[in-house]
């Protein structure tokens, strides 16, 4: 499972918009690059990330090999209720990555 | 995978840009750009504001640029941004980066790192929730190039 650091606040009141900061561990390769043996490095990047609220998607992108290694998202939401926020990275070669956050809301 | 001499004459007599696209070039054109950004318009046009990109204007390692793309919406059910959209001019390809968004997010603004393979021009757009797009250039001046550099 690939590393991944996950920025969530624990605690908000009710409504309020709130950021949410993503970073995980890939190499992003574009697929263009040429490799010490001459030949192309195949490419192998993460195409999806999705996070969910509670099990409904707020947050949904897709991702090119134009996106930087260790891919970096920041993001915004509407902190409604009190539950889980879920994400989900997929990739090339089968990458798959999940996390949670817990978020109490007042 | 590089096009075959015959595919990419034929390919390029299509659009009119046989001089204009050196052979082998691991590099995106702006027709290229402008077909990219044509299919995610579809017949809409396109207008300027709302969405502004936030880039350095100078870079050194175009291996990690940071970007933040803000657009200026209530983000309320009935007017919000559906989707941003990000293509570069001069990558090996023109897409970086698409986020679909809702009334959820609150606030549409959107942070991500990119690479960037040579000094060049980047095109924000935003799809709102009235079918209107929205769009916003940057330019960017890169010492490293990413993208297409190599392994040694």
């Amino acid at each position: 499972m690939a590393r991944t650091l996950i920025n969530v606040p624990a605690k908000a009141k009710r409504g309020e918009v709130i950021e949410i900061k993503t970073l995980i561990s890939h190499p992003m390769e574009s697929g263009y690059r040429v490799g010490t043996s001459g030949t192309m490095i195949p490419r192998d990047i993460i195409r999806r990330f999705v996070c969910t609220y509670n099990g409904g998607e707020v947050f949904r992108a897709e991702l090119s090999p134009a996106i930087a290694a260790n891919p970096f998202i920041s993001f915004f939401t509407v902190a409604t209720e009190s539950g889980m926020i879920a994400f989900e990275w997929r990739g090339d070669n089968g990458f798959a990555a999940s996390e949670h956050a817990a978020i109490t809301v007042e | 995978m590089r096009p075959t001499r015959r595919e990419f004459l034929i390919g390029s007599v299509g659009i009119g840009l046989v001089s204009a696209v050196p052979m082998g070039s691991a590099s995106a054109t702006p027709a290229m750009l402008e077909e990219a950004i044509r299919n995610v318009l579809g017949e809409s046009n396109l207008q300027k504001g709302k969405i502004t990109l936030e880039v350095p204007p100078l870079v050194e390692n175009g291996n990690a640029v940071p970007l933040t793309i803000i657009v200026d919406s209530p983000m309320t059910e009935a007017d919000h941004v559906k989707a941003i959209h990000v293509f570069n001019e001069k990558n090996p390809q023109p897409h970086v980066i698409s986020v679909a968004l809702g009334p959820r997010a609150g606030k549409a603004s959107v942070a991500t790192r990119i690479k960037l393979a040579d000094t060049q021009r980047i095109v924000g757009i935003a799809e709102m929730s009235d079918g209107s797009f929205w769009t916003d250039e940057a330019n960017v001046i890169v010492t490293i190039a990413a993208c297409v550099e190599d392994v040694n």
